[in-house]
């Protein structure tokens, strides 16, 4: 007697047609998921995040300078040169300054202070204090791509006046 | 030989135009109600009817004619579209030109446009009425709850349509919205961040860049949403809307109550099919009775309960045609799509403002960009769409808010949802919220606990005790569609009148500072 223990065969011919029928999800699976690959770029297309700043003899200490084709704020103090970034955390609108020297968001209303921290609105992180170094002629590099933690200044070694 | 071959010949070139009409047309002349029939049945393009229809189909408050409409507004955009596609050039150098181009240079273009536009914001409103027609009606009930949710495919697809149609100009809405959208779509990262996973659960990073092409807004972007706008998207559309369509010939025509009054007076007019197993089939060959679903032919039903497809329906849908057209036609005569500055990069305007459809979402995301951009809205869908799943009450449908006891529960959500939704506006207005009360609050409670995530647990807590109370899936189910009605409804009003730059409250934008 067949049962659960002792199943059936199965006849030759329904198993050549299930095996045809696996081999063609297979492959129509197979294909999908490697057509999938394509629309992830190997390569990035953009420009690179490293932009010169201008040489440091630009930002004596106390100088405040926004260089809106990059999208940051120059801040020199006495410990160095900052860039923060004017890019709203929240999703990714231009910050515009308020009276008191912070930033408000045009496009949902996050608001932060001069240093970056948020004060209000929906953005869940602080503006991000980018990389700062130097290349070998001196003049400064800002490297959009990599952030640092809020209030560290990079230290010109040469090109600052005494 | 040669004689008879050459008047053979002539015979043939003589009946040319008849053997032509007879060969593509595979009815004969509709002369008759039988040969009109006949007609819609063979007919490809006609047999998405049924060649009879039950004469309630026709009258004005059944439908009032909405889906028809986005059928005919659909049409209209593929056609403008077209158009617009043989000027418009998708690059970030040239796009704003072109569609300068069209305005300005291009005979009848600005006209085109225009059209283009109001068909589109025209089809947003089409499908919310379209879709509150069928909730209220109760239509989405068995047999046709995989049509409803087909319809809120639709309902989403329409939205991806004019989000990807908005952004092609490449002017400062455009770019903007773009940015927007990316970083919405990377938003899950705003929680692995609060909760301080390893970057390696960023999937929002993959799913930006899938959508961008790159890691910021560019030509790819614009190549890739181009692409969904003239493709990918309308190809979808077409596909489901053909499903759409053929399902409610499938699932028994349109919903109505049992026992409608019919022309002939007499039967009792059940056209809702039952599932029959194929088990009373004859043991040998299948006929096409033992797979058509329900008691086929239907016995005990009068042939008079309906009326021919032809000429009564397609005349209603041509009416319903020739209305659309009329008002796509006006809006673009009367009204030019607007344009505004070449994409800036720099500065985003402000406010930087989506169009009307989405500004309750905008009011949305600003207290939260994963909460609000992604979590509600989908939690919105789902749960729109498992409605006729989680409501299967037998009831008649075809009847407005299912009585009057349906209509008190949707005055009264409408009281509830407005006074809420109000609520969730207004008090962190006046009172700012989380952050402005605890400067140094974590991130994963504004993530929570913001206004447009306690609206929606409040909207659902309110469909949940009325069904409770009501011991009814379907008032809780009303109760629950009224809510998302009126919240949608005033957040967008929000949205467009109450919000000035920087997404600040004003009264009015005659109130917005000058600067």
């Amino acid at each position: 007697m067949p049962g659960r223990l002792e199943p059936d065969e199965m006849p030759r011919r329904d198993w050549l047609g299930l095996a045809g029928l696996w081999t063609a999800a297979l492959a129509v699976g197979g294909s999908l998921v490697g057509m999938a690959r394509l629309p992830k770029p190997r390569v990035s297309p953009e420009a690179s995040s490293r932009f010169r700043a201008g040489s440091p003899l630009e930002y004596p200490p106390g100088t405040v300078k926004v260089l809106p084709d990059q999208i940051v704020r120059m801040i020199a103090t006495e410990a160095g040169v900052a860039a923060l970034s004017l890019v709203c955390t929240h999703l990714g609108c231009v910050v515009g300054e308020d009276a008191d020297g912070g930033f408000l968001c045009p496009c949902h209303g996050s608001r932060f202070d001069a240093q970056g921290k948020v004060l209000g609105g929906p953005a869940p992180r602080p503006l991000r204090w980018l990389e700062v170094s130097q290349a070998a002629d001196g003049a400064l590099v800002v490297d959009a791509a990599r952030e640092v933690p809020a209030g560290d200044f990079y230290p010109p070694t040469s090109g600052r006046p005494a | 030989m040669a004689a008879s071959g050459l008047a053979t010949f002539w015979e043939n070139l003589r009946a040319l135009p008849r053997n032509l009409r007879d060969s593509l047309v595979r009815h004969g002349a509709p002369s008759s109600d039988r040969a009109r029939s006949q007609a819609v049945f063979t007919n490809f393009f006609l047999h998405v009817h049924a060649t009879r229809i039950h004469p309630r189909t026709l009258s004005l408050t059944t439908t009032w004619g909405l889906g028809v409409s986005l059928i005919a507004q659909f049409v209209i955009l593929t056609a403008t579209g077209v158009l617009l596609m043989v000027y418009y050039t998708p690059s970030v150098e040239l796009a704003y030109n072109s569609i300068k181009d069209l305005h300005y240079v291009v005979p009848t273009g600005r006209f085109i446009r225009n059209i283009h536009r109001w068909a589109a914001h025209l089809m947003v409103i089409t499908v919310i009425l379209h879709m509150a027609r069928v909730f209220y009606t109760a239509a989405y009930k068995a047999p046709r709850e995989f049509n409803w949710v087909l319809g809120m495919m639709l309902f989403v697809l329409t939205l991806a349509l004019s989000f990807s149609g908005y952004l092609l100009p490449w002017d400062q809405l455009a770019y903007w919205a773009v940015t927007i959208g990316a970083n919405i779509a990377a938003s899950p990262n705003e929680l692995v961040h609060a909760l301080g996973l390893p970057a390696a659960f960023n999937v929002g990073d993959l799913q930006r860049e899938l959508l961008l092409g790159a890691s910021t807004v560019g030509q790819e972007a614009l190549t890739r949403f181009y692409l969904l706008h003239v493709m990918v998207l309308p190809i979808a559309m077409v596909l489901i809307m053909g499903v759409h369509i053929w399902r409610i010939r499938k699932d028994g025509g349109l919903a109505r109550p049992e026992g409608t009054p019919t022309p002939a007076g007499k039967g009792v007019g059940t056209m809702t099919p039952q599932m029959q197993t194929p088990s009373s089939a004859p043991g040998k060959s299948y006929g096409l009775m033992c797979i058509v679903k329900g008691r086929s032919p239907y016995t005990g039903q009068d042939p008079d309960e309906t009326v021919p497809a032809w000429p009564y329906l397609l005349r209603a849908e041509l009416l319903v045609f020739m209305i659309t057209m009329l008002v796509c036609v006006a809006l673009g005569l009367l009204f030019d799509a607007p344009l505004k500055e070449i994409a800036n990069p720099a500065v985003p305007e402000n406010p930087a403002k989506a169009p009307w459809y989405f500004l309750g979402l905008q009011e949305m995301v600003s207290y939260s960009a994963f909460v609000g951009g992604l979590v509600i809205p989908a939690i919105v869908v789902l749960g729109l769409a498992l409605i006729p799943f989680l409501d299967r009450e037998k009831e008649p449908a075809g009847v407005w808010f299912s009585g009057a006891r349906g209509k008190r529960i949707a005055a009264w959500s409408v009281l509830f949802a407005a006074i809420a939704a109000v609520l969730s506006v207004a008090v962190p207005v006046r009172y700012g919220w989380l952050r402005n009360w605890f400067p140094d609050i974590h991130q994963l409670w504004i993530i929570i606990f913001n206004p447009g995530s306690l609206l929606t647990v409040a909207y659902a807590v309110w469909s949940l005790w009325i069904l409770s109370r009501t011991r009814s899936t379907r008032l809780g189910a009303i109760a629950l569609f009224t809510c998302f009605l009126v919240g949608f409804v005033i957040l967008t009003y929000v949205g467009t009148y109450l919000r000035g730059p920087n997404w600040e409250f004003y009264w009015s934008p005659a109130d917005w500072p000058v600067h």
